[in-house]
């Protein structure tokens, strides 16, 4: 290892969700990432005791990774607070993969937890003030997000009703997630009826406000492949970042997903025609369409025109956000670790109703903030190392 | 040791003028938000500029809170080549289009509000 990680030293082999949707009165973040942790560990039968690496992020938290190894009573030899919002996650799966790799550590948790809908938003999420953006009101994130799909629809042609599908096809996912928070069907018709949040998104073009949380267990390859579950072999990771703040994004029609993706193809040795699971943070209904272009599933501007007649929704041409997404199985703020998660189960095959068949690639995709941090991690199944 | 000046402060004070200002590099390239140093790809030192105050909407997004009226939010490109993040006035919020000329307008101090700048439609232009 030297100047970049080696495809598939390292694996996903643990994974868990705390509870969700609305958790019990007094959950706390860290108790909902030690449901996550004791989870993920039994998934793969490793005990606390060999955790050596911890990684955690929460919105709720300042000092996640303390006060996880502080609630575990552990003492890693390395840990890990990274913390760039929802794509935090695959950004720890690259730090971990480096941290295993180089020696650092051999058991690596990474964990998150969030109480945001039992809690109350106003009470867990003060907002930075900014001078140059606070005075304005936008609704943050919504707002950043609606003037992005505003330059779409001007550059492309797209429109609210293209949007629309990709929440239905969202809905359609969860319908067969039992985990999911939303059980009722949704049309495009519901969606562009629905309360306007920032114009052009409604309340069903953004994502849930949910409890929930959840932890992820990785290991070097060797040590992964005699434990209990298949191993999700880490073959590509990247990362890219543009901006914090959604005015000093240079280009709203396009994502640091294309740099996070390049670098996460390229290590992997995989083309997007080769990917059997696409799993993005859809923060939002444009924020899948921006990742499908950006990872190069369709061509820049043709989003809209992709996911129309059903083509992401089960029995379309691609299989994206099986678990029904951030739009309608859960969304506590942070939901990259979720995203990752899905990619592990489609890969191991125990999906139920929502099995991608013969699914042996699969690309995690997280966005963080105002579509500012990118990080893509690509998994595969012991066929593809 | 004397307190530097903030680059907040410093944008604020043109503001109470009625001016809005933008940062410019050695060679005169724009930069916005305002800073302490030239950031990557500019060179130092910075200095201020007041600005035409003409741009044109790069984007555009209304929210619409509950019992309240809808407001714009909007990202202006502004003739000197830099973008910030304000709204549109003089036209019902839901009207504002990319591409239309605005010009900015310096909403004065209010209460524990600082000044801001806000922008109307330059009919002249269109």
């Amino acid at each position: 290892m030297k100047g970049q990680l080696t495809r598939g030293a390292a694996a996903i082999v643990g994974v868990a969700e705390s509870d969700l949707g609305e958790v019990g009165a007094g959950m706390s973040v860290v108790d909902l990432m030690g449901q996550g942790v004791a989870g993920a560990l039994e998934d793969c039968g490793l005990a606390l005791s060999e955790v050596d690496g911890v990684f955690a992020a929460a919105g709720q938290s300042r000092m996640p990774s303390l006060a996880l190894c502080e609630y575990l009573g552990i003492r890693p030899r390395y840990h890990d607070s990274t913390m760039q919002g929802g794509s935090s996650f695959m950004t720890h799966v690259a730090h971990a993969q480096g941290a295993i790799e180089a020696g650092l550590c051999e058991v690596a948790v990474i964990a998150y937890g969030s109480t945001q809908r039992s809690a109350g938003r106003k009470n867990v999420a003060p907002r930075e003030f900014n001078p140059y953006e606070t005075p304005f009101k936008p609704v943050l994130q919504a707002s950043a997000y609606a003037l992005a799909a505003s330059r779409h629809f001007h550059e492309f042609g797209t429109t609210r009703e293209q949007l629309a599908e990709i929440a239905v096809a969202a809905r359609q996912w969860a319908l067969r997630n039992p985990k999911a928070w939303e059980k009722e069907p949704l049309t495009v018709q519901a969606v562009l009826g629905s309360r306007m949040v920032s114009h052009p998104l409604t309340i069903r073009d953004c994502c849930l406000v949910t409890d929930g949380g959840g932890a992820l267990v990785m290991t070097s390859a060797e040590r992964a492949r005699s434990l209990r579950k298949p191993p999700a072999f880490v073959l590509g990771t990247g990362e890219g970042i543009s901006h914090l703040t959604i005015s000093n994004m240079p280009d709203l029609t396009v994502t640091a997903a294309r740099a996070s993706g390049a670098q996460a193809y390229a290590m992997a040795g995989l083309k997007p025609q080769e990917i059997d699971v696409v799993e993005v943070y859809d923060a939002f209904t444009i924020t899948t369409l921006l990742f499908l272009e950006d990872l190069g599933f369709c061509p820049k501007g043709e989003g809209g025109r992709f996911v129309q007649g059903g083509a992401i929704a089960p029995g379309g041409r691609l299989p994206v956000n099986t678990n029904g997404g951030g739009l309608s199985y859960c969304h506590p703020g942070m939901y990259g670790v979720f995203v990752l998660m899905e990619a592990v189960r489609q890969l191991r095959g125990e999906c139920g109703a929502r099995q991608v068949p013969g699914c042996e690639t699969a690309i995690a995709h997280g966005n963080g903030g105002a579509l500012s941090a990118q990080s893509t991690v690509i998994l595969g199944s012991a066929a593809t190392v | 040791m004397t307190a530097s000046e903030s680059p907040l402060a410093q944008y604020e004070a043109f503001l109470m003028r009625g001016e809005l200002a933008y940062q410019v590099d050695a060679q005169g390239r724009p930069v916005f938000f305002p800073r302490v140093l030239a950031p990557s790809g500019r060179e130092g030192p910075l200095a201020w500029r007041v600005s035409s105050g003409l741009g044109t909407v790069y984007a555009t997004t209304y929210v619409t809170p509950r019992g309240e009226p809808a407001y714009n939010v909007a990202l202006i490109d502004m003739d000197e080549g830099y973008r910030l993040m304000s709204r549109v006035e003089s036209v019902p919020a839901d009207q504002v289009r990319i591409g239309m000329r605005v010009k900015a307008r310096v909403r004065p101090a209010e209460g524990d509000d600082s000044p801001y700048p806000v922008f109307d439609l330059l009919e002249a232009a269109r």
